[in-house]
């Protein structure tokens, strides 16, 4: 069989392409532009070459905020998949229970991010906020401004209220696409309850469940916002995230070439981690 | 295996049922005799599910009781009353292998592994998947996964009986008859009590010894296929089984005699006329019409060829009455009809009446 060849199908391409390269990959071009060179102001730049990613790689300041960040991606994920397949294995799946509980769900996701941290950052404050009152009236001495501790603490469930209803809703909706005969069969079979999640409903949750972690692990990977709100990156720098660590260096100290290396190295580091979350889990789906 | 007794069973999904509408299954009193192998057959939303749901006890029935051999068990679950189903969409555990598919129901009930490994090596033969042992089961096609549900319930063989609710309707044509084939030939080496509900009469009809056709929320006759065609005890059951159904005409009943618009019909014996009150009808296969130069003056609407035979459809005082015809033979260029006295039947009120003295 010839092939038939279209060279026309190219223009319709071609205003994506433009798209693309307008929204990404100019502004990426420009990042490694400033990534592989020095500047002194007044628009010289001096060539740098691959000085600011070594400086970067050896950074104690880079490696401490790249721990932090991972152990801070892990605990969320460790939190929130479970106690968001909980929450789903627990909601009603039919009459007026549905809508509310839905809306319920739904209603952190909608909140804009830096109002989270607002709301967050006053509910946590020992001298007006709901929480720190309560907690310093109970006699806990509760200060997420300068226990890093209690900073961590903060910040890990204020992310925990916010993204926990993405994972529910992922889960509830591979839930409910689980035909009724499949919970008959077991009752028939006398599965146990462990055995019904086991073997027919987290099978069909595995799809959601990989967007899901996968959603929840870049989101919180690049997270900025809500600790910037809430601690600053602080007490210290305890909360110092990749993102704020890359914020201040770029605009507070203004080193445009480390931080441009920084964040290179951040994508790469993050589209590497997605594609071996994702080829674990799709190759673990293929092989049971 | 089991005898299974329905004791006046009703049941409506909604609650407080008032009139005989709310129910989705009217009353339902009947008994499935042990090693039967019986067809469920009725159009949708006939109550056929609902009744095959009460039996394996994922619905309590409104009203009325349930006994596995003259032992009540209304009250007890699914598990605890040994029953198999096999359902419309295969139900497969696709994380397992064929083998742990088959293991599953044992070993949910704490069977020793070495039975089990003997009951589902015996199970595979049976249901001819021996080659499969070691495959995941999701990559099987439909037709082998419904086998596998099947030998879900096989692998106990203790179960009371084996249900299906339309086991076939996902399957290919051709593969549809070699299963049906190899259901009734594991019936008749095993001897399972088996319910089979489908709203396919070749089904229903090539499966099952009994047939129980039900129709809204009822059970109008259970019979063998033969009385099904020869005697239909509903007009219903004449429509629905047969093809074209049963032809059915108003008519007036004088004796022996039947009568509608100007012609009269003889009839096999003088209806029993006590109970011959009410709207009188009278049934007849298309099978049991003759059509030729003689009889009552008909006129053709259509001829359909259906390759076997052709089906005439013809007007007689304004009542549509289809006539089968075997396909070498032409219709006559002056058509009459005349109806074959063996197969007519009389119907009261949609029900059949017997033959008086």
């Amino acid at each position: 069989m010839d092939k038939t060849w279209n060279n026309k199908a190219w223009f319709m391409v071609l205003p994506v392409l433009l798209l693309v390269a307008f929204s990404a990959v100019i502004p990426l071009m420009t990042v490694v532009n400033y990534s592989v060179q020095d500047t002194f102001g007044n628009n010289q730049f001096f060539w740098a070459g691959t000085e600011w990613y070594q400086e970067m790689l050896h950074s104690e300041r880079f490696h401490t905020a790249l721990l932090r960040n991972l152990l801070f991606s892990f605990t969320i994920l460790a939190i929130e998949v479970p106690l968001g397949i909980l929450i789903a294995l627990n909601m009603p799946r039919k009459g007026w229970g549905v809508p509310v509980c839905l809306v319920l769900m739904a209603l952190p996701l909608l909140i804009p991010w830096n109002v989270v941290g607002t709301i967050w950052q006053v509910f946590g404050r020992v001298d007006i906020g709901l929480l720190g009152r309560t907690l310093s009236q109970l006699g806990i001495h509760y200060n997420y401004v300068q226990n890093p501790l209690h900073a961590w603490i903060t910040v890990i469930v204020m992310d925990v209220w916010h993204w926990t209803s993405l994972v529910v809703l992922l889960c509830y909706a591979g839930l409910v696409s689980i035909p009724d005969a499949f919970y008959q069969a077991a009752k028939i079979d006398g599965a146990s309850r462990w055995a019904i999640f086991r073997y027919i409903q987290l099978p069909k949750m595995n799809r959601v469940l990989l967007i899901a972690v996968l959603l929840r692990f870049m989101d919180s990977f690049m997270i900025y916002t809500e600790p910037f709100v809430v601690t600053g990156g602080g007490p210290g720098n305890s909360t110092t995230f990749l993102s704020i660590d890359l914020v201040k260096m770029a605009v507070g100290q203004f080193d445009l070439g480390p931080a441009a290396a920084m964040s290179i190295i951040y994508f790469l580091i993050i589209l590497a981690l997605s594609w071996v979350f994702y080829t674990v889990m799709t190759s673990y789906d293929a092989e049971r | 295996m089991a005898r299974i007794e329905l004791d006046h069973i009703r049941h409506a999904y909604g609650p407080n049922p008032k009139s005989d509408a709310d129910y989705a299954l009217k009353e339902v009193h009947h008994t499935w005799e042990d090693g039967g192998a019986y067809a469920l057959l009725g159009p949708s939303g006939c109550g056929k599910t609902t009744l095959l749901n009460i039996i394996s006890g994922l619905i309590h029935p409104s009203h009325g009781q349930i006994l596995f051999n003259g032992q009540d068990v209304t009250d007890l679950s699914t598990q605890e009353r040994n029953i198999a189903q096999v359902f419309q969409f295969p139900v497969i555990y696709d994380t397992m292998t064929v083998y742990d598919n088959l293991a599953f129901p044992l070993r949910n009930r704490g069977v020793a592994e070495a039975d089990v490994d003997r009951k589902v090596r015996e199970t595979l033969e049976m249901i001819d998947l021996a080659d499969w042992v070691n495959k995941k089961a999701r990559g099987l096609t439909a037709d082998q996964k419904q086998k596998i549900s099947l030998g879900r319930g096989l692998v106990r063989s203790d179960v009371n009986a084996i249900l299906f609710d339309e086991p076939l309707t996902v399957i290919d044509p051709h593969m549809k008859w070699i299963l049906r084939s190899q259901l009734k030939e594991l019936h008749r080496r095993f001897g399972f009590t088996m319910v089979y509900v489908t709203h396919d009469q070749t089904e229903a009809l090539t499966f099952a010894q009994k047939v129980v056709v039900m129709y809204e929320g009822e059970i109008v006759q259970i019979g063998t296929p033969s009385e099904l065609f020869e005697r239909p005890k509903h007009t219903f059951v004449g429509y629905f089984i047969g093809s074209p159904g049963m032809n059915v005409v108003p008519v007036e009943i004088e004796g022996k005699q039947a009568r509608f618009g100007g012609q009269t019909v003889d009839l096999p014996g003088a209806p029993d006329m006590p109970a011959a009150k009410g709207r009188m009808e009278l049934g007849i296969r298309p099978e049991y019409v003759r059509l030729g130069r003689e009889g009552m003056p008909v006129s053709i609407a259509k001829v359909e060829d259906i390759g076997r035979h052709k089906i005439v459809r013809t007007q007689l005082e304004g009542q549509e009455i289809a006539v089968i015809l075997a396909e070498d033979e032409d219709v006559p260029a002056d058509p009459h009809i005349v109806f074959d006295t063996k197969g007519i039947n009389v119907y009261a009120d949609s029900w059949r009446v017997a033959w008086g003295g």
